[in-house]
Protein backbone atom coordinates (compact mmCIF):
# COMPACT_ATOMS: atom_id res chain seq x y z
CA UNK A 1 0.00 0.00 0.00
CA UNK A 2 3.03 2.45 0.85
CA UNK A 3 5.47 3.93 -2.29
CA UNK A 4 5.57 1.20 -4.27
CA UNK A 5 2.64 2.94 -6.64
CA UNK A 6 4.18 5.71 -8.82
CA UNK A 7 1.43 5.66 -11.22
CA UNK A 8 -1.59 5.32 -10.67
CA UNK A 9 -3.53 3.01 -13.19
CA UNK A 10 -4.65 4.54 -16.37
CA UNK A 11 -7.97 6.03 -16.11
CA UNK A 12 -11.73 5.21 -17.94
CA UNK A 13 -10.84 4.55 -21.80
CA UNK A 14 -7.22 4.02 -21.33
CA UNK A 15 -5.74 0.55 -21.43
CA UNK A 16 -7.11 -2.47 -23.50
CA UNK A 17 -9.79 -3.68 -22.31
CA UNK A 18 -9.45 -7.29 -20.72
CA UNK A 19 -13.40 -7.86 -20.48
CA UNK A 20 -15.98 -6.68 -22.54
CA UNK A 21 -19.53 -6.53 -22.20
CA UNK A 22 -21.76 -5.81 -25.08
CA UNK A 23 -25.26 -5.33 -25.41
CA UNK A 24 -25.93 -7.38 -22.15
CA UNK A 25 -29.19 -8.05 -21.20
CA UNK A 26 -30.62 -10.75 -18.53
CA UNK A 27 -34.27 -11.33 -18.07
CA UNK A 28 -35.26 -13.62 -15.22
CA UNK A 29 -38.03 -16.17 -15.79
CA UNK A 30 -39.37 -14.12 -19.16
CA UNK A 31 -40.28 -11.31 -16.73
CA UNK A 32 -37.87 -9.56 -14.40
CA UNK A 33 -35.91 -7.32 -16.45
CA UNK A 34 -32.55 -7.61 -14.29
CA UNK A 35 -29.96 -5.89 -16.81
CA UNK A 36 -30.92 -4.29 -20.27
CA UNK A 37 -28.61 -3.71 -23.10
CA UNK A 38 -25.29 -3.01 -20.66
CA UNK A 39 -22.09 -2.28 -22.93
CA UNK A 40 -18.87 -1.79 -20.89
CA UNK A 41 -15.34 -2.35 -21.26
CA UNK A 42 -12.91 -3.22 -17.83
CA UNK A 43 -8.93 -2.17 -18.43
CA UNK A 44 -6.48 -4.49 -17.80
CA UNK A 45 -4.77 -4.57 -14.67
CA UNK A 46 -7.50 -1.58 -13.21
CA UNK A 47 -9.89 -2.62 -10.37
CA UNK A 48 -13.68 -1.71 -11.60
CA UNK A 49 -16.02 -1.85 -9.22
CA UNK A 50 -19.98 -2.05 -10.30
CA UNK A 51 -22.12 -0.09 -7.67
CA UNK A 52 -25.49 0.49 -7.58
CA UNK A 53 -28.53 0.01 -5.27
CA UNK A 54 -29.72 -3.35 -4.35
CA UNK A 55 -31.23 -5.06 -6.77
CA UNK A 56 -30.31 -3.16 -9.47
CA UNK A 57 -28.52 -6.49 -11.36
CA UNK A 58 -24.91 -6.07 -10.50
CA UNK A 59 -24.21 -9.25 -8.65
CA UNK A 60 -26.30 -10.60 -11.45
CA UNK A 61 -23.50 -9.02 -14.36
CA UNK A 62 -20.75 -10.21 -12.10
CA UNK A 63 -21.79 -13.97 -12.50
CA UNK A 64 -22.49 -13.30 -16.25
CA UNK A 65 -18.95 -12.40 -16.42
CA UNK A 66 -17.84 -15.51 -14.72
CA UNK A 67 -20.20 -17.50 -16.90
CA UNK A 68 -22.21 -18.65 -14.18
CA UNK A 69 -25.24 -17.25 -15.67
CA UNK A 70 -26.01 -17.39 -19.21
CA UNK A 71 -27.28 -13.79 -20.70
CA UNK A 72 -30.40 -13.24 -22.33
CA UNK A 73 -29.07 -11.02 -25.09
CA UNK A 74 -25.84 -9.60 -25.83
CA UNK A 75 -21.82 -11.28 -25.64
CA UNK A 76 -19.46 -11.14 -23.03
CA UNK A 77 -15.45 -11.26 -23.98
CA UNK A 78 -12.81 -12.19 -21.82
CA UNK A 79 -9.41 -11.02 -23.48
CA UNK A 80 -10.85 -11.34 -27.06
CA UNK A 81 -12.68 -15.00 -26.55
CA UNK A 82 -16.04 -14.82 -26.40
CA UNK A 83 -17.47 -16.18 -22.79
CA UNK A 84 -19.50 -19.67 -22.94
CA UNK A 85 -18.71 -20.70 -19.20
CA UNK A 86 -16.66 -20.44 -16.12
CA UNK A 87 -12.99 -20.39 -17.71
CA UNK A 88 -9.55 -20.33 -16.28
CA UNK A 89 -8.66 -16.54 -16.94
CA UNK A 90 -11.15 -15.94 -14.58
CA UNK A 91 -11.65 -16.16 -10.37
CA UNK A 92 -15.02 -15.94 -8.64
CA UNK A 93 -14.78 -14.64 -4.51
CA UNK A 94 -18.28 -15.39 -3.77
CA UNK A 95 -20.29 -13.19 -1.04
CA UNK A 96 -20.95 -16.19 1.46
CA UNK A 97 -17.44 -17.35 1.18
CA UNK A 98 -18.69 -20.94 -0.20
CA UNK A 99 -15.97 -22.47 1.26
CA UNK A 100 -16.34 -26.48 2.24
CA UNK A 101 -17.14 -26.91 5.59
CA UNK A 102 -15.67 -30.60 5.92
CA UNK A 103 -12.52 -29.46 4.01
CA UNK A 104 -9.59 -27.93 6.21
CA UNK A 105 -8.54 -24.47 4.81
CA UNK A 106 -5.54 -26.07 3.07
CA UNK A 107 -7.95 -28.09 1.30
CA UNK A 108 -10.39 -24.85 0.56
CA UNK A 109 -7.82 -22.99 -0.87
CA UNK A 110 -5.97 -25.66 -3.11
CA UNK A 111 -9.63 -26.36 -4.58
CA UNK A 112 -9.71 -24.96 -7.38
CA UNK A 113 -6.07 -26.71 -8.92
CA UNK A 114 -7.58 -29.66 -7.06
CA UNK A 115 -10.43 -29.17 -9.54
CA UNK A 116 -7.75 -28.88 -12.29
CA UNK A 117 -5.90 -31.82 -11.60
CA UNK A 118 -3.09 -30.51 -10.36
CA UNK A 119 -0.48 -33.07 -8.26
CA UNK A 120 -1.19 -32.83 -4.17
CA UNK A 121 2.01 -31.70 -3.37
CA UNK A 122 2.39 -28.80 -6.62
CA UNK A 123 -1.21 -27.20 -5.47
CA UNK A 124 -0.65 -27.44 -1.46
CA UNK A 125 2.42 -25.57 -1.79
CA UNK A 126 0.81 -23.52 -4.12
CA UNK A 127 -1.69 -22.98 -1.91
CA UNK A 128 0.66 -21.93 1.26
CA UNK A 129 1.96 -19.40 -0.40
CA UNK A 130 -1.45 -17.95 -0.61
CA UNK A 131 -2.37 -18.92 2.59
CA UNK A 132 0.65 -16.88 3.54
CA UNK A 133 0.29 -14.08 1.27
CA UNK A 134 -3.33 -13.20 3.01
CA UNK A 135 -2.22 -13.50 6.60
CA UNK A 136 -3.75 -16.86 7.48
CA UNK A 137 -0.34 -19.12 8.15
CA UNK A 138 -0.92 -21.17 11.09
CA UNK A 139 -4.56 -22.21 9.89
CA UNK A 140 -3.81 -24.53 7.42
CA UNK A 141 -5.17 -27.51 8.98
CA UNK A 142 -8.07 -25.37 10.29
CA UNK A 143 -11.86 -25.98 9.29
CA UNK A 144 -13.77 -23.22 8.26
CA UNK A 145 -16.30 -23.12 11.64
CA UNK A 146 -13.30 -22.27 13.62
CA UNK A 147 -12.50 -18.88 11.67
CA UNK A 148 -14.13 -15.89 12.15
CA UNK A 149 -16.18 -14.23 8.89
CA UNK A 150 -12.83 -11.90 7.98
CA UNK A 151 -10.85 -15.08 7.76
CA UNK A 152 -13.12 -17.16 6.01
CA UNK A 153 -13.20 -14.32 3.09
CA UNK A 154 -9.67 -14.56 2.96
CA UNK A 155 -9.56 -18.07 2.58
CA UNK A 156 -11.69 -17.65 0.01
CA UNK A 157 -9.71 -14.51 -1.45
CA UNK A 158 -6.99 -17.19 -1.86
CA UNK A 159 -8.56 -19.76 -3.39
CA UNK A 160 -9.51 -17.40 -5.97
CA UNK A 161 -5.91 -16.26 -6.19
CA UNK A 162 -4.12 -19.96 -6.17
CA UNK A 163 -5.74 -20.65 -9.33
CA UNK A 164 -3.68 -17.58 -11.04
CA UNK A 165 -6.32 -16.06 -12.96
CA UNK A 166 -6.10 -12.60 -14.36
CA UNK A 167 -9.36 -11.52 -13.78
CA UNK A 168 -10.48 -11.69 -10.31
CA UNK A 169 -14.57 -11.40 -9.67
CA UNK A 170 -15.38 -10.26 -5.79
CA UNK A 171 -19.08 -10.18 -5.42
CA UNK A 172 -19.80 -8.02 -2.18
CA UNK A 173 -16.59 -9.68 -0.89
CA UNK A 174 -16.86 -7.89 2.46
CA UNK A 175 -20.92 -7.40 3.30
CA UNK A 176 -20.73 -10.41 5.67
CA UNK A 177 -18.00 -9.44 7.61
CA UNK A 178 -17.71 -6.29 10.49
CA UNK A 179 -16.80 -2.87 9.87
CA UNK A 180 -13.39 -3.00 11.34
CA UNK A 181 -12.73 -6.18 9.86
CA UNK A 182 -13.64 -4.43 6.53
CA UNK A 183 -11.63 -1.27 6.57
CA UNK A 184 -8.76 -3.94 7.05
CA UNK A 185 -10.18 -6.27 4.10
CA UNK A 186 -9.71 -2.59 1.75
CA UNK A 187 -6.30 -2.08 2.67
CA UNK A 188 -5.44 -5.87 1.88
CA UNK A 189 -6.94 -5.56 -1.37
CA UNK A 190 -5.04 -2.44 -2.17
CA UNK A 191 -1.61 -3.99 -0.97
CA UNK A 192 -2.81 -7.53 -2.77
CA UNK A 193 -2.91 -5.20 -6.02
CA UNK A 194 0.53 -4.08 -6.44
CA UNK A 195 1.74 -7.82 -5.69
CA UNK A 196 -0.23 -9.21 -8.13
CA UNK A 197 -1.17 -6.64 -10.63
CA UNK A 198 -4.37 -8.57 -11.73
CA UNK A 199 -8.03 -7.15 -12.77
CA UNK A 200 -10.32 -7.05 -10.50
CA UNK A 201 -13.99 -6.24 -10.69
CA UNK A 202 -15.59 -6.06 -7.78
CA UNK A 203 -18.96 -5.87 -6.89
CA UNK A 204 -20.19 -3.32 -3.54
CA UNK A 205 -23.54 -1.35 -2.51
CA UNK A 206 -20.86 0.51 -0.17
CA UNK A 207 -19.89 4.07 -1.76
CA UNK A 208 -17.01 4.78 0.61
CA UNK A 209 -15.63 1.28 -0.43
CA UNK A 210 -15.91 1.63 -3.85
CA UNK A 211 -14.69 5.23 -3.80
CA UNK A 212 -11.36 4.25 -1.49
CA UNK A 213 -10.61 0.77 -3.33
CA UNK A 214 -11.19 1.46 -7.09
CA UNK A 215 -9.90 2.78 -10.03
CA UNK A 216 -12.77 3.06 -11.60
CA UNK A 217 -16.61 2.78 -10.75
CA UNK A 218 -19.54 2.00 -12.91
CA UNK A 219 -22.52 3.28 -11.73
CA UNK A 220 -25.63 1.15 -12.42
CA UNK A 221 -29.35 2.47 -12.44
CA UNK A 222 -32.43 0.65 -10.86
CA UNK A 223 -33.45 -2.22 -12.53
CA UNK A 224 -33.51 -2.87 -15.31
CA UNK A 225 -30.05 -2.25 -14.22
CA UNK A 226 -28.09 -0.04 -17.28
CA UNK A 227 -24.66 1.96 -17.00
CA UNK A 228 -26.13 5.57 -15.88
CA UNK A 229 -22.63 7.05 -14.93
CA UNK A 230 -18.78 6.17 -14.89
CA UNK A 231 -17.15 7.91 -11.83
CA UNK A 232 -13.06 7.63 -11.96
CA UNK A 233 -11.82 9.09 -8.41
CA UNK A 234 -8.51 10.87 -8.60
CA UNK A 235 -7.32 10.04 -5.41
CA UNK A 236 -3.21 9.85 -4.37
CA UNK A 237 -2.91 6.19 -3.07
CA UNK A 238 0.29 6.79 -1.88
CA UNK A 239 -0.76 8.13 0.90
CA UNK A 240 -1.79 6.49 4.45
CA UNK A 241 -4.86 4.69 4.75
CA UNK A 242 -6.47 7.22 7.44
CA UNK A 243 -5.26 10.55 5.13
CA UNK A 244 -6.96 8.79 2.23
CA UNK A 245 -9.97 8.80 4.02
CA UNK A 246 -10.05 12.19 5.42
CA UNK A 247 -8.86 13.57 1.75
CA UNK A 248 -11.14 16.05 0.50
CA UNK A 249 -11.13 14.42 -2.58
CA UNK A 250 -12.12 11.23 -1.19
CA UNK A 251 -15.13 12.94 0.38
CA UNK A 252 -16.36 14.46 -3.01
CA UNK A 253 -16.29 11.84 -4.60
CA UNK A 254 -18.33 10.39 -2.06
CA UNK A 255 -20.50 12.42 -2.31
CA UNK A 256 -20.85 12.93 -6.24
CA UNK A 257 -21.70 9.39 -6.65
CA UNK A 258 -24.08 9.82 -3.79
CA UNK A 259 -26.08 12.72 -5.68
CA UNK A 260 -25.96 10.56 -8.79
CA UNK A 261 -27.53 7.29 -7.00
CA UNK A 262 -29.36 9.33 -4.66
CA UNK A 263 -32.50 9.91 -7.50
CA UNK A 264 -32.69 5.57 -7.65
CA UNK A 265 -33.14 5.41 -4.08
CA UNK A 266 -35.97 8.32 -3.33
CA UNK B 1 -46.93 -58.51 25.21
CA UNK B 2 -44.97 -57.55 22.23
CA UNK B 3 -45.72 -54.10 22.58
CA UNK B 4 -45.40 -53.47 26.12
CA UNK B 5 -42.29 -55.52 26.57
CA UNK B 6 -40.54 -53.69 23.36
CA UNK B 7 -41.90 -50.20 24.46
CA UNK B 8 -39.91 -50.09 28.20
CA UNK B 9 -37.11 -51.97 26.40
CA UNK B 10 -36.72 -49.32 24.06
CA UNK B 11 -36.11 -46.93 26.27
CA UNK B 12 -32.92 -48.23 28.08
CA UNK B 13 -31.34 -48.83 24.41
CA UNK B 14 -28.01 -46.45 24.77
CA UNK B 15 -29.47 -43.68 22.64
CA UNK B 16 -27.15 -43.62 19.52
CA UNK B 17 -24.73 -41.58 20.86
CA UNK B 18 -24.04 -38.36 18.69
CA UNK B 19 -20.36 -38.31 19.00
CA UNK B 20 -19.87 -36.66 22.71
CA UNK B 21 -19.20 -33.49 23.88
CA UNK B 22 -16.50 -31.80 25.30
CA UNK B 23 -17.36 -33.13 29.21
CA UNK B 24 -17.98 -36.33 27.58
CA UNK B 25 -17.23 -38.37 30.61
CA UNK B 26 -19.88 -36.63 32.77
CA UNK B 27 -22.34 -37.23 29.94
CA UNK B 28 -21.10 -40.78 29.79
CA UNK B 29 -21.98 -41.05 33.72
CA UNK B 30 -25.37 -39.73 33.62
CA UNK B 31 -26.10 -42.44 30.71
CA UNK B 32 -24.92 -45.29 32.62
CA UNK B 33 -26.98 -43.98 35.53
CA UNK B 34 -30.30 -43.78 33.47
CA UNK B 35 -29.52 -47.59 32.12
CA UNK B 36 -29.08 -48.27 35.60
CA UNK B 37 -32.42 -46.75 37.02
CA UNK B 38 -34.09 -48.28 34.26
CA UNK B 39 -32.74 -51.84 34.99
CA UNK B 40 -33.34 -51.00 38.77
CA UNK B 41 -37.08 -50.50 37.88
CA UNK B 42 -37.43 -53.21 35.54
CA UNK B 43 -36.14 -55.82 38.35
CA UNK B 44 -38.13 -54.61 40.87
CA UNK B 45 -41.09 -54.28 38.36
CA UNK B 46 -40.56 -58.13 37.62
CA UNK B 47 -40.19 -58.98 41.50
CA UNK B 48 -43.05 -57.51 42.62
CA UNK B 49 -44.32 -59.23 39.63
CA UNK B 50 -46.77 -56.71 38.31
CA UNK B 51 -47.57 -59.68 35.95
CA UNK B 52 -46.79 -63.29 36.21
CA UNK B 53 -45.29 -63.04 32.52
CA UNK B 54 -42.72 -60.06 33.21
CA UNK B 55 -39.55 -61.57 34.38
CA UNK B 56 -37.27 -59.40 36.81
CA UNK B 57 -34.42 -57.92 34.99
CA UNK B 58 -32.27 -60.52 36.86
CA UNK B 59 -34.05 -63.49 35.22
CA UNK B 60 -34.10 -61.85 32.01
CA UNK B 61 -30.29 -61.17 31.97
CA UNK B 62 -29.52 -64.83 32.74
CA UNK B 63 -31.83 -66.32 29.94
CA UNK B 64 -29.84 -64.13 28.02
CA UNK B 65 -26.79 -65.59 28.67
CA UNK B 66 -27.76 -69.29 28.66
CA UNK B 67 -28.97 -68.18 25.39
CA UNK B 68 -25.93 -67.63 24.88
CA UNK B 69 -24.23 -70.67 26.23
CA UNK B 70 -26.33 -72.76 24.25
CA UNK B 71 -25.87 -71.71 20.64
CA UNK B 72 -29.68 -70.74 20.65
CA UNK B 73 -29.05 -66.97 19.92
CA UNK B 74 -25.95 -67.19 17.79
CA UNK B 75 -27.87 -69.36 15.67
CA UNK B 76 -30.89 -66.94 15.58
CA UNK B 77 -28.88 -63.85 14.91
CA UNK B 78 -27.05 -65.70 12.10
CA UNK B 79 -30.29 -66.63 10.32
CA UNK B 80 -31.91 -63.30 10.80
CA UNK B 81 -29.12 -61.45 9.43
CA UNK B 82 -28.86 -62.84 6.44
CA UNK B 83 -31.89 -60.90 4.89
CA UNK B 84 -31.67 -58.14 7.39
CA UNK B 85 -27.75 -57.61 6.22
CA UNK B 86 -29.12 -58.36 2.24
CA UNK B 87 -31.89 -56.47 2.32
CA UNK B 88 -29.97 -53.39 4.24
CA UNK B 89 -27.35 -53.62 1.55
CA UNK B 90 -29.83 -53.72 -1.78
CA UNK B 91 -31.82 -50.66 -0.15
CA UNK B 92 -28.30 -48.57 0.81
CA UNK B 93 -27.16 -49.01 -2.80
CA UNK B 94 -30.22 -48.52 -4.45
CA UNK B 95 -31.80 -46.64 -2.23
CA UNK B 96 -28.85 -43.39 -2.06
CA UNK B 97 -28.43 -43.77 -5.59
CA UNK B 98 -31.87 -43.58 -6.87
CA UNK B 99 -32.13 -40.26 -4.47
CA UNK B 100 -29.15 -39.43 -5.43
CA UNK B 101 -30.39 -39.42 -9.15
CA UNK B 102 -33.28 -38.24 -8.26
CA UNK B 103 -31.94 -35.36 -6.72
CA UNK B 104 -29.95 -34.33 -9.75
CA UNK B 105 -32.50 -34.96 -12.34
CA UNK B 106 -36.15 -33.48 -12.60
CA UNK B 107 -36.93 -36.09 -14.94
CA UNK B 108 -36.02 -39.42 -12.77
CA UNK B 109 -37.81 -37.21 -9.89
CA UNK B 110 -41.49 -37.05 -11.34
CA UNK B 111 -40.43 -40.60 -12.21
CA UNK B 112 -39.92 -42.25 -8.93
CA UNK B 113 -40.88 -39.76 -6.19
CA UNK B 114 -44.35 -40.97 -6.70
CA UNK B 115 -43.86 -44.21 -5.67
CA UNK B 116 -41.61 -43.77 -2.51
CA UNK B 117 -43.98 -41.33 -1.26
CA UNK B 118 -46.94 -43.13 -1.25
CA UNK B 119 -44.61 -46.54 -0.09
CA UNK B 120 -43.46 -44.44 3.19
CA UNK B 121 -46.97 -43.06 3.87
CA UNK B 122 -48.54 -46.66 3.38
CA UNK B 123 -48.63 -48.66 6.44
CA UNK B 124 -45.89 -51.65 4.54
CA UNK B 125 -46.69 -54.31 7.08
CA UNK B 126 -50.26 -55.35 5.68
CA UNK B 127 -48.08 -55.73 2.04
CA UNK B 128 -46.31 -58.83 3.67
CA UNK B 129 -48.93 -61.13 2.91
CA UNK B 130 -48.96 -60.24 -0.41
CA UNK B 131 -44.78 -60.77 -0.59
CA UNK B 132 -45.83 -64.22 0.77
CA UNK B 133 -48.30 -65.02 -1.48
CA UNK B 134 -46.14 -64.32 -4.75
CA UNK B 135 -42.93 -65.44 -3.48
CA UNK B 136 -43.51 -67.68 -1.20
CA UNK B 137 -41.58 -67.95 2.50
CA UNK B 138 -37.82 -68.18 1.91
CA UNK B 139 -35.13 -65.63 2.18
CA UNK B 140 -36.75 -63.71 -1.18
CA UNK B 141 -39.55 -62.93 0.58
CA UNK B 142 -37.96 -61.40 3.89
CA UNK B 143 -35.16 -59.77 1.90
CA UNK B 144 -38.24 -58.04 -0.03
CA UNK B 145 -39.98 -57.06 3.41
CA UNK B 146 -36.79 -55.95 4.66
CA UNK B 147 -36.27 -53.82 1.52
CA UNK B 148 -40.30 -52.49 1.67
CA UNK B 149 -39.87 -51.13 4.61
CA UNK B 150 -35.88 -49.57 4.57
CA UNK B 151 -36.34 -48.59 0.69
CA UNK B 152 -38.53 -45.57 0.55
CA UNK B 153 -36.59 -43.61 3.63
CA UNK B 154 -33.67 -43.75 2.11
CA UNK B 155 -34.79 -42.69 -0.91
CA UNK B 156 -36.57 -40.06 0.44
CA UNK B 157 -33.89 -38.64 2.58
CA UNK B 158 -31.47 -38.76 0.15
CA UNK B 159 -33.27 -37.21 -2.76
CA UNK B 160 -34.10 -34.10 -0.28
CA UNK B 161 -30.50 -34.00 0.51
CA UNK B 162 -28.94 -33.78 -2.35
CA UNK B 163 -32.03 -31.48 -3.40
CA UNK B 164 -31.11 -28.77 -0.53
CA UNK B 165 -27.39 -28.76 -1.39
CA UNK B 166 -25.88 -25.16 -1.13
CA UNK B 167 -26.29 -23.64 -4.42
CA UNK B 168 -23.40 -21.43 -3.31
CA UNK B 169 -21.32 -24.44 -3.12
CA UNK B 170 -22.41 -25.77 -6.56
CA UNK B 171 -22.01 -22.71 -8.25
CA UNK B 172 -17.96 -21.94 -6.37
CA UNK B 173 -16.87 -25.37 -7.94
CA UNK B 174 -18.34 -24.53 -11.29
CA UNK B 175 -16.70 -21.26 -11.70
CA UNK B 176 -13.66 -23.40 -10.48
CA UNK B 177 -14.64 -25.19 -13.93
CA UNK B 178 -15.55 -28.17 -11.89
CA UNK B 179 -17.26 -30.83 -14.36
CA UNK B 180 -20.43 -32.33 -14.22
CA UNK B 181 -19.22 -35.57 -12.16
CA UNK B 182 -16.86 -33.31 -9.88
CA UNK B 183 -19.73 -31.05 -8.40
CA UNK B 184 -21.70 -34.24 -8.13
CA UNK B 185 -18.93 -35.72 -6.47
CA UNK B 186 -16.72 -33.42 -4.38
CA UNK B 187 -19.46 -31.10 -3.65
CA UNK B 188 -22.96 -32.15 -3.89
CA UNK B 189 -22.77 -35.86 -1.94
CA UNK B 190 -20.57 -34.56 0.77
CA UNK B 191 -22.61 -31.75 1.12
CA UNK B 192 -25.83 -33.99 1.42
CA UNK B 193 -24.27 -36.74 3.41
CA UNK B 194 -25.32 -35.59 7.04
CA UNK B 195 -29.17 -36.31 5.69
CA UNK B 196 -28.37 -39.09 3.65
CA UNK B 197 -27.29 -40.81 6.58
CA UNK B 198 -29.81 -39.69 8.45
CA UNK B 199 -32.09 -41.31 6.10
CA UNK B 200 -29.74 -44.73 6.45
CA UNK B 201 -30.33 -44.66 9.44
CA UNK B 202 -33.76 -44.56 9.95
CA UNK B 203 -33.54 -47.14 6.83
CA UNK B 204 -31.84 -49.58 8.94
CA UNK B 205 -34.04 -48.85 12.06
CA UNK B 206 -36.80 -49.57 9.44
CA UNK B 207 -35.15 -52.48 8.13
CA UNK B 208 -35.04 -53.95 11.84
CA UNK B 209 -38.68 -54.00 11.50
CA UNK B 210 -38.88 -55.23 8.88
CA UNK B 211 -36.71 -58.51 9.35
CA UNK B 212 -38.85 -59.24 12.67
CA UNK B 213 -41.92 -58.67 10.71
CA UNK B 214 -40.96 -60.98 8.36
CA UNK B 215 -39.89 -64.03 10.82
CA UNK B 216 -43.64 -63.26 12.85
CA UNK B 217 -45.31 -63.05 9.95
CA UNK B 218 -44.02 -65.17 7.17
CA UNK B 219 -42.53 -68.11 8.42
CA UNK B 220 -40.67 -67.82 12.56
CA UNK B 221 -37.20 -68.36 11.77
CA UNK B 222 -33.91 -66.98 13.76
CA UNK B 223 -35.43 -64.26 16.86
CA UNK B 224 -38.86 -64.11 14.93
CA UNK B 225 -38.46 -67.71 15.90
CA UNK B 226 -37.23 -67.44 19.80
CA UNK B 227 -39.68 -65.18 20.31
CA UNK B 228 -43.25 -67.34 19.43
CA UNK B 229 -40.74 -70.27 20.75
CA UNK B 230 -40.36 -68.81 24.07
CA UNK B 231 -43.73 -67.57 24.09
CA UNK B 232 -45.65 -70.75 23.45
CA UNK B 233 -43.88 -72.95 25.96
CA UNK B 234 -44.22 -69.51 28.43
CA UNK B 235 -40.26 -68.85 28.67
CA UNK B 236 -41.03 -65.19 29.33
CA UNK B 237 -37.15 -64.79 30.54
CA UNK B 238 -35.94 -65.92 27.40
CA UNK B 239 -38.52 -63.82 25.36
CA UNK B 240 -38.03 -61.05 26.90
CA UNK B 241 -33.94 -61.45 26.65
CA UNK B 242 -34.45 -62.05 22.45
CA UNK B 243 -37.17 -58.57 22.44
CA UNK B 244 -34.29 -56.92 24.56
CA UNK B 245 -31.32 -58.32 22.67
CA UNK B 246 -32.45 -57.15 19.21
CA UNK B 247 -33.37 -54.22 20.61
CA UNK B 248 -29.85 -52.91 21.97
CA UNK B 249 -28.19 -54.43 18.60
CA UNK B 250 -30.52 -52.41 16.39
CA UNK B 251 -29.54 -49.21 18.50
CA UNK B 252 -25.77 -50.30 18.29
CA UNK B 253 -25.84 -50.48 14.99
CA UNK B 254 -27.05 -47.37 14.72
CA UNK B 255 -24.68 -45.91 17.34
CA UNK B 256 -21.84 -47.40 15.18
CA UNK B 257 -23.22 -45.96 11.73
CA UNK B 258 -23.12 -42.17 12.97
CA UNK B 259 -19.89 -43.16 14.15
CA UNK B 260 -19.13 -44.18 10.68
CA UNK B 261 -20.34 -41.16 8.75
CA UNK B 262 -18.31 -38.53 10.74
CA UNK B 263 -14.85 -40.54 10.17
CA UNK B 264 -15.53 -41.03 6.96
CA UNK B 265 -17.41 -38.11 5.55
CA UNK B 266 -17.17 -35.37 8.06
CA UNK B 267 -13.71 -34.58 9.62
CA UNK B 268 -14.36 -31.14 10.49
CA UNK B 269 -17.19 -32.63 13.63
CA UNK B 270 -14.53 -34.82 14.24
CA UNK B 271 -12.51 -31.92 15.30
CA UNK B 272 -14.82 -30.14 16.82
CA UNK B 273 -15.77 -32.79 19.49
Amino acid sequence: MQALREEIPPSAAAGPAIVELRGVSKVYDGRVEALRAVDLAFPEGALTTLLGPSGCGKTTLLKIIAGLLEPSAGEVFVQGARVTGPGAERAFVFQDFALLPWATVLRNVAFGLELRGTARAAREETARHYIAQVGLSGFEDSYPHELSGGMRQRVGLARALAVDAHVLLMDEPFSAVDEQTRRKFQEDLLRLRELEKKTFIFVTHSIEEAVYVSDRIVLLSRRPGRVSQVVVPEIARDAAPDEIRRDPHYLDTVEEIWRGLRQYVE
Amino acid sequence: MKQTAGQPAGRTAPPPAPAAPAGGDRVLWWRLASVALFCGAWEVAGQIPINYAFPPFSHTLAAFFAMVADGSMGRAYLSTLQPLLLGVAISALLGVGLGVVMGLRRDVEWLAAPVFIVLQAAPVAALIPLITFIYGIGLTAKVLAVCIMALPVVVLNSYKAVRNVNPSLVAMCRSFQGTRLQVVLKVVVPDASPVIFAGLRLGVAAGFIGVVLAELLITPTGIGDLITYHRAVADYAEMYATIASIILFSALTLGLLQRLEVAVFRPERKAAA
